[in-house]
């Protein structure tokens, strides 16, 4: 930066500080229940003394130059974190606005006998603080973009439970599209399941299977085979009549695997085969009677 | 004759865009009013040459017409790629023959889902596949 701007600014930093922290508490979008003023407070010091710092040696037009990057860290670290904590975009990029605002103030304040110089200057802090506004973008989506692959893995997670239906019966409900790594998760989830309850029989409910396709069915019969090497049955329960003509045009053979229209008849059928029986309990009492 | 009504066309690169093309063809499927079992057998369809694009061609192009014959109106499906096309076509519309490790049934049983299927690639260049399936047909 020519002149002594960057001096002036660094012997300013706390007028600096004053003004943003006056300008931030003032604005609108501050988020006293995100942040406490003296956390906002802290974070504005440690990135004024970094940037400012920065701007004697520092080329202010090549923000990926390794000068930068200890001012785009801290800058990150903080669009990053208030993302994660739910600030929205326009609070996040208030917070480098509102800097910006203030080092124009003072610099205002400081050289205002020199007109010519003033906006050359301001240009100069304009741009700058116009490509850190970008780099707070771009970090902030990145922090909104984990936290969405984060509730994917969760959803992932959380929309395969194995339910216990009875003393060795699982079932698992399949809600949504079955991709490869889904099914991945479906498989381990039964697996394990299956050996720490020591369960024979294991019910796959597609019900909620918008389609089933080639690679769904490849997907299905790997987890009744799976299902089998652990010496478990694995019904296929929720076949809809449509998803049943569907599989047959596309020339998949399900005849090896136990298919079954509905939850019901595939517990039916579990009930069947471990030689329980579901009877109504008047019938009962009736038979005791006669 | 066939005549096309509406046109749209999706670009396919990611698996994102193979859930969106799938729920764009179910929407056009309602809106015609396409019977249930028809929709299920198109969207299946769908799925497998969609796949089809994302794994052997990195991805492609998806255009979904409606179109009508006069008597009946219909959804038209075209899959363009640029991938390495297929040096036998014969040979791939075959049940069970696949290069992918997989059941080999997406080209032979979606040409059975539908009522018109059309295929055609050069290798080096891409492959074209194209399906209509009529609302009550
Ligand atoms: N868009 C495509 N580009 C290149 N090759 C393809 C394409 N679609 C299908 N193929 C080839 O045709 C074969 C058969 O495809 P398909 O019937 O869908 O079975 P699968 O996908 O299970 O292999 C594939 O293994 C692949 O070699
Ligand atoms: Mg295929």
């Amino acid at each position: 930066m020519s002149f002594n701007t960057h001096k002036l600014l660094e012997s300013k930093k706390k007028a600096i500080l004053e003004q943003w922290m006056k300008n931030q508490l003032a604005d609108d979008s501050l988020r006293e229940d995100l942040i406490s003023n003296e956390e906002l407070r802290s974070q504005s010091e440690e990135l004024i003394s970094a940037l400012v710092g920065n701007l004697s040696m520092a080329d202010l037009t090549d923000l990926d130059s390794d000068e930068w990057s200890p001012v785009i860290e801290i800058l990150g670290g903080i669009s990053i974190t208030r993302a994660r904590q739910g600030f929205t975009p326009r609070e996040t990029g208030n917070f480098v606005f509102t800097l910006k605002e203030a080092l124009l103030t003072v610099l205002q304040a400081e050289i205002s006998d020199n007109p010519q110089l003033l906006f050359e200057e301001s240009m100069k802090i304009n741009r700058l603080m116009d490509s850190l506004s970008v780099v707070t973008f771009e970090t902030f989506i990145k922090g909104r973009e984990e936290v969405i692959l984060r509730q994917t893995d969760e959803i992932a997670d959380i929309s395969t439970p194995v339910i216990r239906v009875w003393d060795g019966i699982l079932a698992l409900p399949i809600i949504g599209t079955l991709d490869s790594a889904r099914t991945q998760i479906v498989m381990e989830n039964l697996l394990q399941e299956i050996v720490e309850t020591g369960s024979s029989i294991a019910i796959l409910d597609i019900s909620g299977v918008p389609a089933v396709d080639s690679l769904v069915a490849q997907h299905l019969i790997k987890t009744v085979s799976a299902t089998r090497l652990m010496g478990a049955e694995c019904i296929i329960s929720g076949i809809r009549p449509e998803i049943a003509q569907t599989v047959v045009h596309l020339g998949i053979d399900l005849s090896n695997i136990i298919t079954k229209a509905s939850l019901a008849s595939a517990l039916a059928y579990a009930f069947k085969s471990m030689r329980l029986e579901v009877r109504k309990a008047n019938s009962v009492q009736k038979s005791n009677t006669f | 004759m066939i005549l096309s009504l509406s046109k749209d066309t999706i670009e396919v690169v990611k698996e994102q865009d193979v859930v969106f093309t799938k729920n764009r063809v179910k929407e056009v499927a309602v809106r015609i009013k396409m019977g249930l079992v028809n929709q299920t057998r198109l969207i299946t369809a769908a799925s497998e040459l969609l796949r089809n694009m994302m794994r052997y061609a990195n991805g492609g192009k998806c255009t979904i017409e409606v179109v009508s014959s006069g008597r009946t109106n219909g959804i038209r499906l075209t899959f363009t790629d640029k991938g390495p096309g297929i040096p036998d076509i014969a040979k791939a519309m075959e049940d069970g023959f696949s290069t992918g490790k997989s059941l080999g049934l997406g080209l032979p049983g979606t040409k059975r889902l539908v009522n018109e299927f059309d295929i055609r690639s050069n290798v080096g260049e891409g492959t074209t596949v194209t399906i209509i399936k009529w609302a009550n047909g």
